[in-house]
C-alpha cells in the first residue's frame, strides 16, 4: 500500500470522464510543448516525406503531393509521458494506411526520423489499421512549428513522444531500432494504458 | 519502482518556491540534470503524479527538489503550502538520459535558466563544485526579481571560481544599485555570456516553454550546434 500523504486531498475534476485518463496521467486543457532541442524550420519547398528501408521501392512525397493525398479529419485523446493528457484534440492529416498502401515489406518495425535529428521506433502494425496519421492541421489551423509543423506523426494510442514532430521519413526495418527517448531511458513501446513510461516498466 | 520518501527538511527558496529535502532509502543515485516522478496519495486512495527536476548534486546524500507554485496546481500547491518534515510520499527515478551532465564529460558548458528552470542546472553547478572541477561553465540566469531569484547566495559562493562565470538578468525588478541586465534574454546577452567559439560547447536550457523556444533560437543563430543544445521545458500546466 502506498503511504498516505498527510494533508493531501487532491483536486478531482468530476466533469472529466476519468475512464479516458490513463493511470498516472492528469487532465489538461492546454497543449504543453516538449521537445529535446531547437525547433527546426524547413521551408516547404525543400520538404519531403520518404518511406525507405526494407521496401522494394522507396516512396517520396513533396509537400504539395502530401496535401493532394486523401486526408481525414479525426479527433483523438493524447497522452504525454510527462503526465498530461488532453482530450478530444482535432487533427487533419493522411492516414498511414494511405501512405503504406501497396508497400511490400518484410519489416516489422519502423523508425521515424525528423528534422532536427529526432528518431522514434514503432512496430509497423501499430501504424496501420486506422491508428496512425501524418498530421498537418491542428484545431483547423496549419500545425504550429512548436507542435511539430509542418507535419508530425500521430500515433495517439502510444505515449505522445512516439508521435514524432517535424516528421520527414519512415524507415521500415527488420530489426527493432530504439530511437532518441527509447535509448534515453524511456519505454520501447510506450502504451499509456499499461503505464509503460520507462525501461523499468 | 516507487520508493517511499520522507520529507526531512523544507526551505523557503524564494517568494514562490520551496526546496524539499527528502530521505529516500535505497536511492540508486542520479546524474545532474535528471528528474523524478512523485506520487501523492490521499486517504481515500486518490493519487496524483508530477515530475520535478532534482536540484541537488549527485554527491549529496539526500534528494532535493525545488518546487515552484503553479497557480491552481494540484501537486505544487500541496508541496508549497502543506508539506512538512516527516510527511511521506512516493518517488520514482531518476529519469532522463538526455538532459544530463557529469564532470568527467568535460566542457565547456553554457547553461541558460529561466525562473525555476534553474533547478536542474543548479544540480550541474553543485556537481561541478562537489567534484572540485574547473570545467568551463558559463551560466545565464533570467529571473523576475531578487524575491524570485533561486539559490543566489549559494551561487555567489560556488567554487572553484576558475572557469565559472554566472550572469543574471532581472526582467521586472532588479536589486538596488544593480548595474547589470534588466531585460529578457537577447542575442547580446548570449554573445556576452557565451563562448567566442561555439564549436564543442554543450548548451543546457531550462525554463518555461516560451523562454526555452526563444533561447534555443538565439543559440542556433549564435552558431551553437543544434545537436549539442539540450532543452527541458515546463508546459503552461505543470501542476
Amino acid at each position: 500500500m502506498p503511504p498516505v500523504s498527510r494533508g493531501f486531498h487532491g483536486r478531482r475534476r468530476p466533469e472529466i470522464d476519468q475512464s479516458r485518463i490513463p493511470p498516472g496521467q492528469y487532465f489538461t486543457p492546454d497543449f504543453p510543448v516538449l521537445s529535446a532541442g531547437p525547433t527546426p524550420r524547413t521551408p516547404l519547398e525543400d520538404w519531403s516525406l520518404r518511406i525507405s528501408g526494407a521496401v522494394d521501392e522507396e516512396l517520396s512525397w513533396s509537400w504539395d503531393e502530401l496535401l493532394a493525398l486523401p486526408s481525414e479529419a479525426f479527433t483523438v485523446d493524447i497522452h504525454c509521458v510527462t503526465k498530461w493528457s488532453k482530450l478530444d484534440t482535432e487533427w487533419k492529416g493522411v492516414s498511414l494506411d494511405v501512405l503504406l498502401e501497396g508497400v511490400e515489406t518484410e519489416a516489422e518495425h519502423v523508425s521515424a526520423w525528423c528534422d532536427g535529428g529526432y528518431t522514434t521506433n514503432v512496430p509497423l502494425e501499430d501504424l496501420t489499421g486506422g491508428r496512425a496519421w501524418v498530421a498537418y492541421e491542428y484545431g483547423g489551423e496549419p500545425l504550429d512549428p512548436e507542435h511539430g509543423g509542418p507535419a508530425r506523426l500521430l500515433v495517439p494510442h502510444l505515449y505522445f513522444w512516439k508521435s514524432a514532430k517535424w516528421l520527414r521519413g519512415l524507415v521500415l526495418t527488420i530489426a527493432d531500432e530504439p530511437g532518441f527517448w527509447e535509448l534515453a531511458g524511456y519505454h520501447n513501446y510506450g502504451d499509456p494504458w499499461r503505464e509503460q513510461r520507462y525501461w523499468s516498466d | 519502482m516507487w520508493r517511499t520518501a520522507t520529507v526531512r527538511d523544507v526551505v523557503q527558496e524564494s517568494r514562490s518556491a520551496r526546496t524539499i529535502a527528502l530521505d529516500v532509502p535505497h536511492w540508486p543515485g542520479h546524474r545532474a540534470g535528471q528528474h523524478v516522478d512523485i506520487r501523492l496519495t490521499a486517504d481515500d486512495g486518490y493519487q496524483a503524479e508530477r515530475s520535478y527536476s532534482i536540484a541537488s548534486a549527485p554527491e549529496l546524500e539526500r534528494l532535493e527538489l525545488t518546487v515552484e507554485l503553479v497557480p491552481d496546481g494540484e501537486v505544487s500547491t500541496y508541496l508549497i503550502e502543506e508539506v512538512r518534515p516527516g510527511d511521506e510520499f512516493e518517488v520514482r527515478g531518476p529519469i532522463g538520459g538526455h538532459f544530463t551532465w557529469s564532470s568527467d564529460e568535460g566542457g565547456p558548458l553554457l547553461l541558460v535558466a529561466g525562473g525555476s528552470g534553474l533547478a536542474p542546472l543548479m544540480a550541474m553547478l553543485r556537481h561541478r563544485a562537489a567534484r572540485d572541477s574547473d570545467v568551463e561553465v558559463h551560466a545565464l540566469i533570467s529571473t523576475r526579481s531578487p524575491d524570485d531569484a533561486l539559490y543566489a547566495s549559494e551561487i555567489a559562493r560556488l567554487r572553484p571560481r576558475q572557469g565559472l562565470e554566472v550572469s543574471w538578468t532581472y526582467t521586472r525588478t532588479s536589486p538596488e544599485g544593480w548595474e547589470g541586465w534588466e531585460r529578457r534574454v537577447d542575442a547580446d546577452m548570449i554573445a556576452a555570456t557565451g563562448f567566442g567559439d561555439p564549436a564543442g560547447v554543450r548548451c543546457f536550457v531550462c525554463g518555461p516553454t516560451p523562454f526555452v523556444e526563444h533561447v534555443l533560437g538565439l543559440l542556433v543563430q549564435a552558431g551553437y550546434d543544434a545537436s549539442s543544445i539540450h532543452a527541458e521545458r515546463f508546459g503552461p500546466t505543470g501542476g
